[in-house]
């Protein structure tokens, strides 16, 4: 069994999972007009890491300018925050890496820039090797990019290492940037809002790019877990139906839900609450709202966080499992942000105001391109 | 619950194609890879029009599935019970750069979607499972070189947790100067039981 030891969030709204909770609690919106020709030629509206912020903090890891991207080093601060108050050696035989991006440094395509760094750090696998290389861990880090369930499978992969007894300790890391590759092409699809995005919400028009990085670290030891919460069932499928656009019955997402309620022997009667994807493009959330419907899982109390810190990519399913694991410890169902009228064709109960709820089995769902799906399962010990 | 073996295994590289290690189809004009992928594409005849909206690496990954996939009956086994698990080195890399292209200065600032729809890896997978139906597990690896490892501990891994039964594993892969698929078959019956040392080997014949 795989157990949380500890977890990190590096966003828009905070650099610790706590402050990301609390501010999510009192309602913050990471999402802000953003002005910078060199990422997009039009303003437009995403949620970005306070780098100004962030860099006094940075300062601690060495040679910060200069051998490492913003993405990196913001990736292993991330690592480092979360490794504090652990006994996980990073440098052990019996640790992994398991690193989450879909672009990872891709800004250093831009031949316009000066880059600091070997172009080579373009490649994805490059980058997992120098975040592993700097905690001086042995083995060869695992790199997965799949869109945006990235993050939900490099979780669920984790927690099958360890269930096979191949680790003892896993550091799962994920993190995107924006950047005028990324936003070009969102917006060449006119998938981005031009307000804050309002997951599941009658006029939900669109996503909201985000920035982050998080990190959660499975373990197998029971007694090591301070979050009391283990992973009990995880698993992807594929709609086979259409690269960019979801399945009209969400067959992909149902069926991921079912494997992963399977592996976890449980029924969804059982399951307290629902983190969804909730992009806030109309056919996601729907197809979200069908796939939540056909389980029977109706008034499963569902939220969404991506109308703060937006889609944060192959970070967004770290980040918000490490949320998800905040409201089941402090037993607070949080609000979903920029949600007001009901918008869907299946009644399901998205959740509106912060509240008290005893959380015991939750379930966190993801959906991406290349018709990719993910669910996995947590549970209190 | 009893072992998986390998059925059947394709790889393209050089403007040839080999299946189970023999030769089965090359060019010998001195193509450049796109018109080879072409030729490959009529040689095969499988009249996929999506074939013609596909970059140049999910055009390589869907030949190199049709070919592995041509005599294999997978309506055998449930269509969620079927997983694709895959690799690479560049990830998407010349089709980044394509994209990269059309937004590199302002004066020439032209993104589309249908370029940039492919710069995700896993869009080959998506490739795939979309043309033979398969709703199964994903999961696309960025790694150096290809390691037979990795994909057989994550395959049997999903194999004992009964996530899948049958498997298309493998290497797809497209750099500036070279491009390479590699894609094998795994199901509960045949003859070479399926191990990282066997697929080591058929990678390397």
């Amino acid at each position: 069994m795989a157990y949380f030891l500890s977890t990190n969030i590096i966003s828009s709204i905070g650099f610790t999972s706590e402050e990301n909770f609390s501010a999510l609690k009192n309602g913050v919106i990471g999402i802000k007009p953003v002005s910078e020709p060199s990422l997009y030629p039009e303003d437009f509206m995403a949620a970005t890491i306070n780098r100004a912020a962030l860099k006094q903090k940075l300062i601690s890891i060495q040679a910060a300018e200069i051998d490492f991207t913003f993405l990196e080093r913001t990736m292993i601060y991330s690592i480092k925050q979360s490794l504090e108050n652990t006994n996980v050696d990073p440098k052990s035989k019996s640790t992994l890496f398991i690193i989450s991006t879909t672009k990872g440094n891709v800004d250093l395509l831009e031949k316009s820039k000066r880059h600091d760094v070997d172009p080579e750090r373009v490649a994805l696998w490059r980058m997992a090797e120098v975040i592993s290389s700097f905690f001086g861990n042995p083995n060869k880090a695992i790199c997965i990019s799949n869109a945006c369930i990235s993050g939900v499978l490099a979780l669920n992969t984790a927690a099958m290492y360890i269930n096979a007894d191949q680790y003892e300790n896993i550091i799962v890391c994920g993190g995107d940037i924006i950047s005028r590759f990324v936003v070009s092409g969102f917006m060449s699809f006119l998938s981005l809002s031009d307000e804050p995005c309002k997951p599941f919400d009658r006029d939900r028009n669109g996503l909201s790019l985000g920035e982050a990085a998080g990190t959660i670290i499975l373990s197998k030891n029971p007694s090591a877990s301070k979050q009391g919460i283990k992973f009990i069932g995880g698993a992807t499928a594929n709609d086979a139906n259409h690269i960019s656009g979801p399945s009209r019955t969400a067959e992909g997402s149902y069926i991921a839900i079912k494997k992963a309620m399977s592996e976890a022997g449980i029924s969804p009667g059982q399951i307290d609450h629902i983190s969804a994807h909730g992009t806030a493009t109309p056919y996601n959330d729907e197809m979200e709202s069908i796939a939540i419907s056909r389980h029977n899982l109706q008034d499963a109390a569902t939220n969404g966080i991506k109308g703060s810190v937006g889609h944060t990519l192959g970070a967004a399913g770290i980040i918000e499992t490490a949320i998800l694991l905040e409201e089941m410890r402090n037993n607070t169902l949080l609000k979903t942000s920029g949600y007001k009228n009901h918008g869907l064709s299946e009644q399901i109960n998205i959740s509106t105001e912060n509240s008290v709820l005893e959380l015991n089995t939750c379930l966190k769902m993801a959906s991406g391109f290349g018709g990719s799906n993910a669910a996995l399962i947590i549970q209190k010990i | 619950m009893g072992k998986l073996f390998i059925n059947k295994y394709c790889h393209i590289k050089n403007n040839k194609v080999f299946l189970d290690g023999k030769l089965v189809f090359s060019d010998d004009e001195d193509h450049d890879m796109k018109p080879f992928l072409k030729s490959v594409y009529r040689f095969l005849k499988p009249s996929y029009n999506k074939f013609f909206k596909m970059d140049e690496i999910s055009k390589l990954a869907y030949l190199c599935s049709e070919y592995l996939l041509q005599d294999f009956d997978l309506s055998a086994f449930n269509k969620d019970e079927i997983a694709i698990v895959l690799s690479n080195s560049y990830s998407t890399l010349i089709t980044d750069q394509n994209h990269q292209n059309t937004i590199e200065v302002a004066d020439n600032f032209f993104p589309s979607p249908s370029i940039f729809v492919y710069t995700l890896p896993n869009i080959m997978i998506g490739e795939i499972a979309i043309r033979h139906k398969i709703n199964g597990e994903n999961i696309f690896f960025i790694v150096e070189n290809f390691d037979a490892g990795l994909l057989t501990d994550h395959i049997n891994n999903l194999y004992l947790t009964r996530k899948a039964k049958v498997f298309i594993g493998g290497w797809v892969n497209m750099g500036p100067e070279s491009y390479e698929a590699f894609l094998y078959l795994l199901s509960p019956s045949g003859q070479t039981g399926n191990n990282a040392l066997e697929i080591e080997k058929i990678y390397n014949t």
